[in-house]
């Protein structure tokens, strides 16, 4: 029921600067957006505002339908974006929105003072769309906080995957947590990357710190064993409790010929054969 | 009314695979365009990996098709897409085929199975005596 | 048509590859190399695809018939310069090239054969 000439359409023409001033001083007061001040809060409150004034102009009912709703819902969007992504709480995030509403309800209330019938409708229909921009500022919001923790699920993987260079031709790398496809996607490329970078021949993986070693696990540990394979270089697998050995032999794994010791250190010895490489005690070299 | 993130095509190429030299043709063109549009170096050796097994099936069993790439977007997300085409003797059984090791004529053991593994998304259509369709969508990763 | 280039080093043949080897190319590697096998009684066989940035089922398959080859005919193949990316994709296509040496550069496979033709040397003794 939207009445162009009457109505919010022409509180909004009418009133604009006096409803941004108290829209603004409202979120002031209830916990603007965090590390914003006033000016910067009143920059975006303008934006929405026109945006938003500039909607209404053209349709305004509950179906908020049209190209100008669309900017309205998109400007918000971003805007709910981030504030998620700078560590904004919902609460702080949905004020935006939810704050306009009492500078709109009391411009109503002025208004239409003598009719209370059509104050209640136009209250109504104004808490109505308000509400419905609400929930885009949630949908908006998740989809930002959703893509910070994928942000850091993707550098926990990074920093999670050391190798290390034991000795001349030698790499390691200790795995912590459980191995799924991508992760051995992660492991593979910094395995591969570390055994051209230290002309390695032998990688060891230790695997003391993964859980549980099922065929899954398994096949993963298989296919970075055979893509270092493909770069010259044998793998040792390490670390393997006696509770893995059970469930490798309970579960018909096929490790092939893969060499495989309990400690790190026997990894090692065996490595340091392959290279043609012996340890000797300090003191006999004074004979 | 919440609104799915639709995909948009973009530029979209047809390369026929009908011979040895347009299957190479076909290949570079799919590592010019996943170099170009700055795709990671194994997510795109993957890629155009897979794109080099595609091709050489519809080739070399579907009897010669063609091969469409299209740049995609999807929710500022880029991506690519291949589909491949051809008129040949179709597939009895996609499962079967699916699987390593299975091999019809001696060389397709490892083809569609393993391309399937090295996409992020893989559909496969066929109906035998009429032909195969198989498509596969690479995404940029953020 | 281009031709890839096999070059006789001490008992050992160098194969760099450069190219795209598409199906007549392999072939003709085929044929060329058992031809030089043949004639120079070499006993080693270096296949270098450091060149290579995709390397398809294909491809795989002709690199495993030239090392069978190599095999039958005495020689022992290293196969070097493989980029991390290829090798992920090959695993991830189910290629481990199991039957084939491998080594990280030209000069670690020389290493390799040497060593392994010594083996042979010594076990034919």
């Amino acid at each position: 029921m939207a009445q162009k000439d009457t109505g919010m359409a022409a509180i909004l023409k009418g009133n604009e600067t006096a409803i941004l001033r108290e829209w603004v001083k409202q979120q002031m007061v209830h916990g603007g957006a965090r590390g914003q001040g006033e000016a910067e809060t009143e920059t975006q409150s303008r934006e929405f505002l026109n945006t938003f004034s500039s909607a209404v102009q053209h349709s305004y009912d509950e179906d908020l339908s049209g190209e100008r709703w669309d900017d309205v819902r998109s400007t918000l969007g971003a805007l709910s974006k981030e504030r998620a992504i700078s560590g904004s709480s919902p609460s702080q995030t949905a004020t935006f929105v939810f704050s306009l509403k009492k500078p709109l309800f009391d411009a109503l209330r002025r208004t239409y003072s003598d009719d209370a019938r059509r104050l209640n409708e136009e209250t109504w229909l104004a808490s109505s769309v308000i509400d419905k921009l609400g929930l885009v500022t949630m949908e908006a919001y998740q989809k930002g906080r959703e893509q910070v923790i994928s942000r850091q699920q993707q550098e926990l993987l990074d920093l999670s995957t050391p190798v290390i260079k034991l000795w001349d031709g030698i790499v390691a790398v200790p795995l912590i947590g459980t191995l799924d496809s991508e992760r051995t996607q992660v492991v593979m490329e910094s395995l591969l990357e570390a055994i051209v970078d230290n002309e390695a021949t032998v990688a060891i993986i230790d695997i003391t710190g993964v859980p549980t070693v099922d065929t899954l696990v398994a096949q993963h540990l298989l296919k970075a064993v055979a893509a270092a394979r493909l770069m010259g270089a044998d793998c040792i697998i390490s670390g393997i409790r006696p509770q893995i050995a059970q469930t490798i032999v309970h579960l018909g794994v096929d490790l092939g010929d893969v060499i495989t010791k309990a400690t790190l250190a026997d990894a090692l010895r065996i490595a340091l054969a392959k290279r043609e490489l012996t340890v000797i005690a300090a003191s006999r070299r004074a004979a | 009314m919440s609104r799915r993130a639709s995909i948009n095509e973009l530029k979209s190429v047809v390369y026929p695979v009908r011979s040895a030299e347009q299957l190479s043709l076909a290949r570079r063109a799919v590592l010019e365009w996943a170099t170009r549009l700055e795709f990671s170096l194994v997510d795109r050796t993957k890629f155009v990996t897979a794109a080099s097994e595609l091709a050489r099936n519809a080739w070399v069993h579907g009897k010669g098709g063609e091969m469409t790439m299209t740049q995609l977007e999807r929710d500022g997300l880029t991506g690519l897409r291949l589909v491949f085409a051809d008129h040949g003797p179709g597939i009895e059984n996609i499962g079967l085929a699916l699987t390593d090791g299975f091999s019809s004529a001696g060389s397709m053991g490892k083809g569609l199975g393993g391309a399937k593994r090295l996409v992020n998304e893989f559909d496969i259509r066929s109906e035998p005596g009429r032909g195969t369709n198989v498509t596969v969508i690479q995404w940029k990763r953020r | 048509m281009d031709q890839i280039p096999i070059l006789k080093l001490g008992n050992v043949l160098l194969v760099t590859i450069q190219v795209e080897l598409h199906d007549q190319l392999a072939m003709t590697l085929q044929d060329d190399l058992t031809h030089k096998l043949s004639k120079t009684q070499a006993r080693g066989v270096l296949i270098d695809i450091s060149a290579l940035e995709i390397v398809d089922s294909f491809i795989g398959r002709s690199l495993a018939h030239i090392a069978g080859i190599a095999r039958v005919m005495d020689a022992t193949t290293v196969l070097v310069g493989m980029r991390p990316a290829v090798a992920i994709t090959l695993v991830e296509l189910g290629m481990s090239l199991t039957g084939i040496r491998t080594a990280l550069n030209v000069e670690k496979g020389m290493q390799l054969l040497r060593e392994s033709m010594d083996e042979q040397e010594s076990f034919h003794q």
